[in-house]
């Protein structure tokens, strides 16, 4: 079976990245295959990158708090992708507050900062493709 | 070193690969270089500090970073704290301000005002720095891809309230190459970023000789996963690239190499830290005097902010990082920093409260107060172990250096991305080290809360109404400003960065003119293009 595939992207402006290339490592460890898209990537290019890609999951890497405004834009595009079978989720300085609005969103995996790379990969591993 | 023999003791190795041993004698010290290089508070090499008296004459600048929502709120979060007793302001800019893009840009919907202020026009900086006595109050401004404009803007709206630019101080961030490892609010691709640094420095040498154009960041290297030692030899190459680029114009290294500052990370060991400042101080010392021939002692000074980084503060249980945060002050004291910093407690969940941001100044207060740390110079000189540690970390960070300029430069290695990989794979492995156990980490691998409930009482809150107040204002600049000054400024701003002329007398008559951060950088993105990312592993 083919490895399971992430785009992880870095959404908005933010351009703290440092936690999004560990997760790419670990996920790469972990034996799937991982685009990382680099910063500043918009919804629409989320959205086409997922869909061009063909890819499982799509994950997100948010630290700058946009995260909610982010993720309303980026819904209706994949929705509109045919791409509600994959797998969403988001990590990084996501405050509890905001858990409710992101899951009802269609992230349903959250990662908020102090998450543990182990925890991500076994969350992917028993989601993906399952959804 | 007996001691060290006893063959039950596992080898300890610091951050930065140097062993630490269970004791230290005069032979330690003597092995690792001797005292040359300790010398006096106030001379060369400067081990012990820039000054002969170091806080007895003054403390550090207190300067917590703060900036949120629009210019006329984060102009009242500066007169708290001002009120409170900060010393300094460290401005924070939205990231729309930060890459250049105004507030009624599509792409800065849902970012402005959200991590620091909102800034489109000079009017945004005059209603900011309303009220405050810019002779006895410095700023800094944290701002990098945007940077020349910033300053600009800065230098016109002290000029415009009367203000002699040649007395005024203050510093920019203005450090891009480290943006493009960490941080990532970079606009342009590297060489014509690094030429826009220098001709920041350029121009501040001729109409602002008091003003620091460059405060070069080790601290994002740090956070990005480089070591103590890395760190430091990476900000000392940037720097470098820095002056050699202002060299090549045909300026003096002691015309502008005394308005370098720096700005770096605190958190991990103690000692180690403390002997990366005293090391670093005395390492770039000697380049400047040796490589570069500087005569002033004010060009060989590592003036620096040091304070305490986010890195070491932690998501679980949020009120350790006060404690985190006032050993991080010490460190800093400890370390002869001229300003410093902290990472407020709560920052692992937003940018901080008011109450979260006084607590930081508490701490530092509380240390010049109460501590005894403002009485004597570099309290810690002469202790086998630091010097000793002086001197390993010296030769560590030059090493690094060496290596650095070995594998092609660091302008180079940063292009092609190879910098960030290595911190980037050094972050990974920190991270398995924490999340194993094997890196010891308060309240994450040691001492957990059984339940996690432990989150600060209040956050800061995001207002989406700050936005539409912003974009308000900047439609009412545009209405108000005179078009064809405007429009003359901008075409000049072009031209300039076509024919390569130092840019920053353009900027400065755009942003007198009401020109905007967005309108100036479109002008010089269509010369410079844009910085792509080169993705690494």
């Amino acid at each position: 079976m083919k490895p399971i595939k992430v785009l992880l992207a870095k959404p908005g402006l933010d351009g703290h990245d440092q936690g999004a290339k560990i997760v790419a490592r670990a996920l790469m460890d972990a034996g799937f295959e991982v685009i990382y898209t680099g910063l500043r990537q918009t919804p629409e290019a989320v959205a086409r990158m997922s869909l061009d890609e063909d890819v499982d999951v799509i994950a997100l890497s948010s630290m700058a708090g946009s995260h909610v405004h982010f993720c309303k834009k980026l819904k209706p595009l994949l929705e509109a992708g045919g791409l509600t079978d994959k797998l969403w989720l988001i990590g990084g300085c996501l405050p509890q507050q905001d858990h409710a609005a992101l899951r009802d969103l269609g992230f349903k995996g959250i990662f908020p900062t102090g998450s543990r790379l182990d925890a991500i990969v076994d969350y992917i591993r028993q989601n993906a493709r399952t959804v | 070193m007996n001691e060290r023999a006893k063959p039950e003791l596992k080898a300890v190795v610091n951050e930065s690969g140097i062993e630490v041993n269970p004791l230290y004698t005069e032979e330690d010290v003597q092995k690792s270089g001797g005292y040359d290089m300790v010398g006096l508070p106030g001379e060369y090499p400067f081990t012990r500090g820039i000054h002969r008296l170091m806080y007895r004459k003054q403390p550090w600048t207190m300067r917590q970073y703060a900036g949120f929502g629009n210019p006329a709120e984060t102009n009242q979060r500066f007169k708290y704290l001002i009120a409170n007793g900060q010393t300094g302001l460290n401005v924070a800019f939205d990231l729309p301000t930060q890459i250049g893009l105004d507030s009624d840009d599509p792409l800065a919907e849902g970012e402005i005002g959200r991590v620091g202020m909102s800034v489109d026009t000079l009017r945004d900086f005059e209603v900011a720095f309303d009220g405050i006595d810019l002779t006895k109050i410095t700023v800094s401004l944290t701002v990098n891809g945007a940077a020349a404009i910033l300053i600009a803007m800065y230098l016109a709206m002290a000029e415009k309230r009367g203000y002699d630019l040649a007395q005024l101080r203050g510093t920019a961030q203005n450090d891009i190459l480290k943006e493009f490892i960490g941080r990532g609010t970079w606009v342009y691709p590297v060489q014509p970023s690094i030429k826009l640094v220098g001709d920041t420095i350029e121009y501040c040498a001729e109409h602002a000789p008091r003003y620091s154009p460059v405060s070069v960041c080790g601290y994002h290297i740090r956070e990005s996963g480089a070591t103590p030692a890395q760190e430091m030899a990476y900000a000392f190459c940037i720097a470098k690239a820095y002056a050699d680029e202002v060299l090549q114009r045909g300026l003096s290294i002691d015309e502008f190499a005394g308005r370098l500052s720096y700005n770096f990370n605190i958190f991990g060991n103690i000692f180690e830290q403390v002997c990366k400042f005293r090391a670093g101080r005395s390492l770039w010392a000697k380049i400047m005097k040796e490589e570069y021939g500087a005569e002033k002692p004010g060009s060989m000074w590592l003036r620096m902010i040091a304070g305490g980084g986010g890195g070491g503060l932690t998501f679980e249980q949020p009120e350790m990082n006060i404690v985190r945060g006032a050993y991080y002050a010490l460190i800093s004291a400890l370390s002869g920093a001229q300003t410093m910093a902290l990472c407020s407690y709560d920052e692992a969940y937003t940018i901080p409260t008011e109450y979260s941001a006084r607590i930081s100044l508490r701490t530092m207060q509380i240390l010049i107060e109460e501590m005894g740390l403002t009485e004597t110079a570099d309290p810690l000189a002469g202790s086998y172990y630091v010097e000793t540690m002086t001197n390993q970390m010296r030769d560590k960070i030059a090493q690094i250096m060496a290596e650095t300029d070995a594998e092609g430069g660091i302008v180079k290695l940063i292009s092609e991305g190879i910098i960030q990989a290595r911190v980037s794979a050094q972050a990974y492995r920190m991270q398995r080290d924490i999340e194993s156990g094997r890196f010891p980490k308060v309240g994450v691998n040691r001492y957990r809360n059984e339940r996690e409930e432990d989150h600060p009482v209040e956050f800061h809150s995001y207002k989406e109404e700050d936005a539409r107040v912003q974009i308000e204002r900047l439609k009412q600049v545009r209405a108000e400003r005179d078009q064809a000054t405007v429009d003359h400024a901008l075409t000049r701003v072009r031209c300039d960065a076509e024919a390569g002329a130092n840019l920053m007398p353009a900027i400065v008559e755009a942003v007198k003119a009401y020109a905007s951060v967005g309108e100036i950088t479109h002008e010089m993105v269509k010369v410079y293009g844009r910085y792509k990312e080169p993705i690494r592993f």
